[in-house]
């Protein structure tokens, strides 16, 4: 288990999720939602212990490589083609304060837009030392950081010529099992984000800038990797303080 | 004007995709040599305390059709109703029972299978003790945003009808939505995302 023995434990409901921010289920734009969005409203409850906590992961699970897609799947000596990217950010609560011990996994395309599946047809090769996954964990003050590749666009069939911009999937583990959150990363600058029907899920400008990393000059490393930085927000909780009830209330 | 809150806004969810299990399971998705094993594959050892059980179900669309592509992940409480989590302060769960899995839904048949146990019994936030449940969260290609959805056992009838949770399904024809079937040790437990049978979901 991580060490988070010398904090105290957080027990107190989350923050509502502002479902007006996030996309909604029914997004006609994004053909598959038609008949995977409930139709009925959604029950509203409160945290309870069964939401308020989660599994939370210790180091243990990770592999030397596991937050290295550059090198993680590749035969000795050889690295994945492609722009060398790092990644890195802070996982926050909506209280602006650290998410230490957060798992992060992450799964992307290789440079060319193919990702390495089975159902997957596009006719942009496999990098035969590209495998396409990654995870890490935060530090005592939320940072991550990991190095791989910058995935390319590809082709789907929704539209007729739909692309998806260059992203990385990202799921997130907090600290209860009702921040578990699974998004997706973009980059600064990429024209496809704005066409995309996925993107165009999120409702709010605001909410999707917020999910495009920035090109971090500072942390490029010269001769070697550029660097992207990006930040996670995850719901916050209340403090305990309020959550202090009297009995049967 | 008055002060700012100086709260951030959580990160927008956006689909999980088609390739969910690249990243999430990735040895599921062919992906060897990565992992040693898909996180999540493994709930219970041969130390672990309580009655074991199987669930298994599938996901299906507005059409009746399963989903290939969903992946599941359950999060329950322990045989004496103790979670396997830091923010658990009201003693020490079970250390052979991790309490969390993760099962993709195959690739033809679409159902999904987790090998448990039997939850005990966990207190509503005034007290009063719900009956046995598993909290699921499902993602897919076409969810824009994870569906948070409760197990309860079918054979836990006294506990079922005591649970407050369960208490506040206005549409009492809804209720059974979220009960699965019993079969000896096994439980089935199908998910369906719209329509008729619509499964009740919850905004947690």
């Amino acid at each position: 288990m991580t060490d988070l023995s010398n904090r105290k434990p957080e027990t107190g409901a989350f923050f509502s999720r502002d479902r007006q921010w996030h996309p909604p289920g029914l997004t006609p734009g994004y053909k598959t939602s038609v008949l995977r969005s409930p139709q009925k409203a959604l029950l509203s409850l409160d945290g309870t212990v069964s939401e308020i906590t989660g599994p939370v992961f210790g180091h243990a699970i990770l592999g030397e490589f596991d937050n290295d897609l550059i090198h993680n799947f590749a035969k000795a000596g050889e690295s994945a083609i492609g722009e060398r990217i790092i990644v890195h950010g802070r996982v926050l609560d909506e209280r602006g304060r650290p998410v230490p011990g957060a798992l992060l996994e992450f799964w992307q395309a290789n440079a060319g837009g193919r990702y390495r599946h089975k159902k997957e047809s596009y006719l942009a090769p496999l990098d035969p030392n590209f495998g396409g996954c990654g995870r890490t964990i935060t530090d005592e003050d939320g940072h991550y950081a990991f190095r791989t590749i910058k995935p390319g666009p590809y082709p789907w069939p929704n539209g007729v010529n739909d692309w998806r911009p260059a992203h990385i999937h990202f799921s997130v583990f907090g600290h209860g099992f009702a921040q578990r959150l699974i998004t997706q990363m973009y980059f600064e600058g990429d024209p496809m984000i704005w066409k995309c029907p996925i993107v165009q899920t999120i409702p709010d400008k605001a909410a999707i800038e917020q999910l495009v990393a920035a090109l971090d000059w500072g942390n490029t490393i010269p001769m070697d990797a550029r660097a992207y930085k990006f930040d996670i927000v995850l719901r916050g909780r209340r403090s305990t303080l309020f959550e202090n009830r009297m009995e049967g209330n | 004007m008055v002060q700012t809150l100086g709260t951030l806004k959580e990160s927008a969810s956006q689909t999980a995709g088609p390739y969910v299990h690249i990243g999430l399971t990735p040895n599921f998705a062919g992906i060897g040599g990565v992992y040693e094993n898909d996180l999540g594959t493994t709930m219970v050892n041969d130390e672990t305390l309580g009655r074991r059980i199987t669930i298994t179900g599938r996901v299906l669309d507005g059409t009746g059709t399963p989903l290939r592509d969903a992946l599941i992940e359950i999060w329950q409480a322990d045989a004496a109703g103790l979670y396997n989590s830091p923010s658990e302060l009201r003693g020490s769960a079970d250390p052979n029972f991790s309490g969390w899995g993760r099962c993709p839904t195959h690739g033809e048949t679409g159902e999904y299978r987790f090998e448990t146990i039997k939850p005990g019994r966990v207190p509503f936030r005034d007290g009063r003790q719900m009956a046995p449940h598993i909290s699921l969260w499902i993602v897919a290609r076409g969810i824009n945003l994870g569906l948070n959805t409760r197990l309860y056992f079918g054979d836990e009838e006294a506990a079922n009808a005591e649970d407050p949770v369960l208490a506040r399904i206005e549409h009492r024809v809804r209720v059974p939505t979220l009960i699965a079937a019993v079969d000896g040790d096994s439980y089935r437990f199908d998910i369906h995302l719209q329509g008729e049978k619509e499964t009740v979901f919850f905004d947690i």
